[in-house]
């Protein structure tokens, strides 16, 4: 019972309730014998939905460690490195998809700051060296740059719009149409609110008339954001590259839910 | 005859259109014996047309061959000539993609406002030697570009190959045509630059003041 109801208080706690006692109310006596105060019963704590949304946290995707056999050590020293380093800086969280401006220092660009803003279309990388390529489209150019998220020549780094979008990697907005990527450099931040879950945008991107990077239609790269305006007959022959065996493989199989449980445990001791 | 004209016109017209020209001869030729004399009419006419076409402009074939005059011949000719058919001839033939870091035969684009760099030509321009020890140029290399049919030396400000962190990654291999003692050839380049070449001073000093975005 006190499991079921575990954000009640638990009898025991209750002052001047014997253990023996079965029922809230009924008898009550002080040690002495007279009748004891009421005491009204524990009032339920209501679980209120925005509050479990705050205390949904974000884990970085670069703390959860690769899988292999390297020893755990040397993760946690890592892991030490870079909470280390959150606190003298603060990394936001944003996701691929989001738009961010990113304040460099560089001996090279005039007024020793380099500010640059693009939309997020990969991150990778793991522990300290965690990556994260921005993209945007400047004078008909397109241009990206890859940054290290724990490098300390970024001075700041700003989430102009956090959003998510349908697919973990946008590389094929290089071969979609330059509007996809274009950001204006003086962009003004859109506010998000603390609680809010995390917009995703299910934007189905045009594409460049082929030939392509990558061929996108196939199902290796598992594409949802792009609106394929081929022939029905490409799309099967696509088809001919699937490998439905991939999802049941159990060796590929990486539950991280433990291992994300251990890391939280490690942050709150450690901040 | 045929052969005669396809040679004539071979003469006149530029060797890119080498192939589709060749198919359309041998094409008319394999109708048979029967058709060749009808064949050779409207045949030699396409090509000459598309002679006279092509030596003024960029575009040649469509522009002279209609519709109507391709669904005739393809009627006399009997055979499909329809990936000739329509204002823009597709030519299928492939073509590698842009080359990542730039070395000899990389086709690349050309982003001050000299003339030499904007005036189409029926031939992208190509790197055909690299200043480098290693025959790969990078940003901030001089290069020797093979343009309109003349030499011009060019500095790379941007390839498509990633290079360190923090510096950028453009979309196309860029390349700003300068003089042999450094002096740029335009006044003005739109398109962005690192900002990584200011570390390389000299001929380099002159192509950054010409530069508007820094990347």
């Amino acid at each position: 019972m006190a499991a079921a109801c575990g954000r009640l208080v638990p009898r025991s706690a209750v002052a001047g309730l014997p253990a023996r006692c079965f029922s809230f109310s009924g008898y009550r006596s002080n040690s002495d014998g007279k009748p004891a105060k009421f005491q009204p019963p524990p009032k339920p704590v209501i679980i209120d939905k925005q509050k479990q949304r705050e205390e949904r946290r974000f884990l970085s995707p670069e703390f959860i460690p690769p899988r292999g056999r390297t020893d755990p050590l040397k993760y946690y020293i890592e892991r030490k490195d870079m909470i280390q380093r959150r606190k003298v800086f603060s990394i936001p969280e944003f996701y691929v998809g989001s738009i961010l401006a990113v304040t460099t220092a560089d001996p090279y660009a005039s007024g020793k700051v380099n500010r640059f803003v693009g939309i997020c279309i990969q991150r990778g990388g793991k522990g300290l060296g965690a990556t994260f390529v921005l993209r945007n489209v400047i004078e008909d150019q397109g241009v990206e740059i890859r940054y290290e998220l724990y490098s300390p020549r970024i001075q700041a780094i700003e989430v102009l719009k956090l959003e998510k979008r349908l697919d973990d990697n946008l590389l094929y907005l290089r071969d979609a149409l330059p509007e996809y990527s274009t950001f204006d450099m003086n962009m003004k931040p859109v506010s998000h609110l603390e609680h809010e879950e995390i917009p995703v945008n299910k934007l189905q991107v045009r594409m460049k008339p082929k030939p392509w990077s990558k061929r996108w239609e196939r199902p290796k790269y598992n594409v949802k954001g792009i609106k394929f305006e081929l022939p029905e007959k490409k799309m099967q022959e696509a088809q001919k590259w699937s490998q439905p065996w991939l999802e049941f493989d159990m060796l590929r199989e990486y539950d991280t839910s433990k291992i994300e449980e251990k890391i939280w445990r490690e942050k709150d001791l450690q901040s | 005859m045929l052969r005669c004209a396809a040679q004539r016109a071979s003469g006149d017209r530029p060797s890119g259109l080498g192939s589709v020209r060749q198919r359309s001869g041998r094409g008319a030729g394999r109708a048979g014996g029967a058709l060749r004399s009808g064949g050779r009419g409207p045949a030699a006419v396409l090509r000459m047309r598309a002679g006279a076409a092509a030596g003024g402009s960029a575009f040649p074939l469509g522009e002279w061959v209609t519709r109507i005059q391709m669904a005739l011949l393809n009627r006399r000719l009997g055979l499909s000539l329809t990936h000739l058919s329509g204002t823009v001839i597709q030519r299928h033939f492939s073509i590698t993609g842009a080359c990542r870091a730039i070395q000899k035969l990389t086709r690349v684009r050309v982003v001050d406002n000299s003339a030499l760099g904007n005036t189409p030509y029926h031939r992208p321009p190509k790197c055909i030697h690299v200043y480098n020890k290693t025959g790969v140029g990078k940003v901030g290399d001089t290069i020797l570009l093979a343009i309109k049919g003349e030499k011009k030396k060019a500095l790379i400000v941007g390839h498509k190959m990633p290079g360190p962190t923090m510096t950028p990654r453009f979309d196309s291999n860029n390349v700003v045509l300068i003089e042999d003692n450094g002096n740029p050839i335009g006044t003005r380049i739109k398109t962005p630059i690192p900002c990584i070449l200011r570390q390389r001073e000299g001929k380099v000093s002159k192509v950054l003041a010409i530069a508007r975005n820094f990347v």
